[in-house]
């Protein structure tokens, strides 16, 4: 862990550039991002705006998919998933803030695909907190961070973004 | 009749949530406006190619119907189905009863098979609640109609459609027209319009359709539909209900058109933007127009989509309340 691990914009910024840089390379043409509500959201409207990507902004709520209903039952607030295409042959690019055990991933791939057969899935969060409980991979990470099972990350926003631990009660 | 209890000391687990939904009666306005939420969420769903969520997987859902019902029993499966259960469709009427099996030793035989859910339409009022109650507590319930008492989905579809309207229920004037007597679904309407705070509720009905007790539930009453119908917002109408029509109530159904069918004359007494709703199924020149059932104020197909919306809202708000309650029963127990 570095000092700067928490350093919201920084880690925004070298995420950014990455995705620049694997844009520029061609092979995600015309692509489609959708941010995962709630923090994913934040950060792909940054993203959106800095890399001016044309398509309109997709957002996608994942609670009809979640794998804990039979644990904590429905979710208390379910937002709107709102897509501005069919994802049908696109290239998707997924934001979210943080990845963890993957099972965030895992719902908002089966919620995608509800709405058509993408081209490829890109995969970028901000943060990267390595307790992978599902075969999930992110392309493209702004940092890592390793925190202590009593710990628990928070990305606040949307302006200013900044991420706080937080110790669980 | 069965014997009543307080309705939300079964229909509500102990952190407030829905476990079983029996009657818009007594729910808080926080609740009915979370299931309109909710429903909302699920009317998006049109948009996807895969209109399907995994929330009820694995879970089996009866629909349990003692009284003949197409589109209600329609929707229900389809709402069950979208959220992906297993369903199971029991027309009672012509099944085991015949045989001379009892109510509860039917629902014993369901429970029996691991059933989750059962949607029970029954014509004696207070059917589900008894079965909530006394048969299958652990089985969320939900009411799809039970005698004169509720049809509380069908309130609920209404107003979901109501508020895509209108917006608000604020200011909306609001006249119920019809068969009042023999209608749960008048009931269980005025029991959610009073909740969500609409500002004025009407019924319309000649003298011989209007329950005795009706202005105790915060009502104004109308026999001349001319007066009744002015200036309101929301026209909803009532079937008329010939099957349960065992005295005569009614000179003639020529003549209760006359008075209170919904004619295009009638309805522009109403405010210029008034829309018309019908629970169906309609009885075109008994209690409404065609040209006003198929007009473009008419709000009645969307009434049926919202029904499917509405019920997944109930289905899945009602088994989150019975499995949460569940998995806390099982932790108690094993400490």
């Amino acid at each position: 862990m570095t000092s700067n691990a928490l350093n919201a914009n920084a880690l925004y910024e070298k995420m950014r550039n990455e995705l620049n840089a694997l844009l520029a390379q061609g092979k995600r043409p015309e692509p489609l991002m959708i941010g995962i509500h709630t923090g994913g959201v934040w950060l792909a409207e940054k993203l959106h705006n800095d890399l001016e990507i044309e398509e309109e902004l997709g957002v996608l709520d994942i609670s009809f998919h979640r794998d804990d209903f039979e644990q904590s039952g429905l979710n208390p607030k379910v937002q709107q998933s709102k897509l501005p295409c069919s994802t049908e042959g696109r290239h998707i690019i997924l934001v979210d803030d943080v990845i963890m055990s993957g099972r965030t991933i895992r719902a908002a791939m089966n919620e995608l695909f509800d709405y058509g057969r993408p081209a490829s899935v890109t995969l970028i969060t901000l943060l990267d907190l390595q307790q992978r409980e599902l075969p999930i991979q992110a392309d493209i990470i702004g940092g890592t961070l390793a925190i202590s099972p009593e710990q628990s990350v928070k990305l606040t926003g949307p302006e200013p973004l900044a991420l706080e631990i937080r110790n669980r009660s | 009749m069965f014997e009543q209890t307080d309705p939300n000391q079964i229909q509500l687990t102990h952190d407030g949530e829905l476990k079983h939904f029996i009657t818009t009666e007594g729910l808080s306005r926080e609740i009915l406006t979370d299931i309109l939420d909710r429903a909302d969420s699920f009317v998006d769903m049109s948009a996807k190619q895969v209109k399907k969520v995994p929330l009820l997987r694995g879970k089996t859902v009866v629909n349990l119907f003692f009284e003949a019902s197409t589109r209600t029993l329609s929707t229900f499966e389809l709402a069950a189905k979208r959220l992906s259960a297993d369903v199971l469709n029991l027309n009672i009427s012509t099944s085991s009863t015949k045989k001379g099996e009892t109510l509860k030793d039917t629902l014993m035989t369901l429970h029996a098979m691991h059933s989750d859910m059962f949607v029970v339409r029954h014509s004696s009022s207070g059917a589900a609640h008894f079965i909530a109650e006394h048969v299958t507590p652990d089985v969320a319930v939900i009411n799809a109609g039970d005698g004169r008492h509720a049809h509380p989905t069908q309130a609920m579809l209404d107003m979901l459609t109501i508020r895509q309207a209108k917006g608000a229920f604020e200011p909306l004037s609001v006249a119920i027209v019809g068969d009042i007597l023999h209608s749960r679904v008048a009931r269980s309407q005025i029991h959610a319009l009073r909740t969500l705070g609409v500002s004025e509720i009407r019924v319309i009905a000649p003298n011989t359709l209007l329950p005795r007790d009706i202005e105790s539930l915060g009502v104004k009453v109308f026999t001349n539909m001319q007066e009744g119908i002015k200036d309101v917002d929301v026209v909803m109408m009532l079937r008329l209900q010939k099957e349960r029509m065992t005295s005569a109530l009614l000179p003639s159904e020529s003549e209760f058109y006359k008075l209170y069918g919904l004619t295009m004359d009638k309805l522009a007494l109403a405010k210029p933007d008034a829309v018309v709703m019908h629970p169906g199924p309609i009885n075109r020149g008994v209690e409404i127009a065609s040209s006003v059932a198929d007009g473009d104020r008419s709000l009645i197909l969307d009434q049926v989509t919202n029904g499917i919306a509405v019920r997944m809202a109930v289905m899945s708000m009602a088994m989150s309340g019975q499995t949460k309650e569940r998995s806390e029963l099982t932790e108690a127990g094993e400490e």
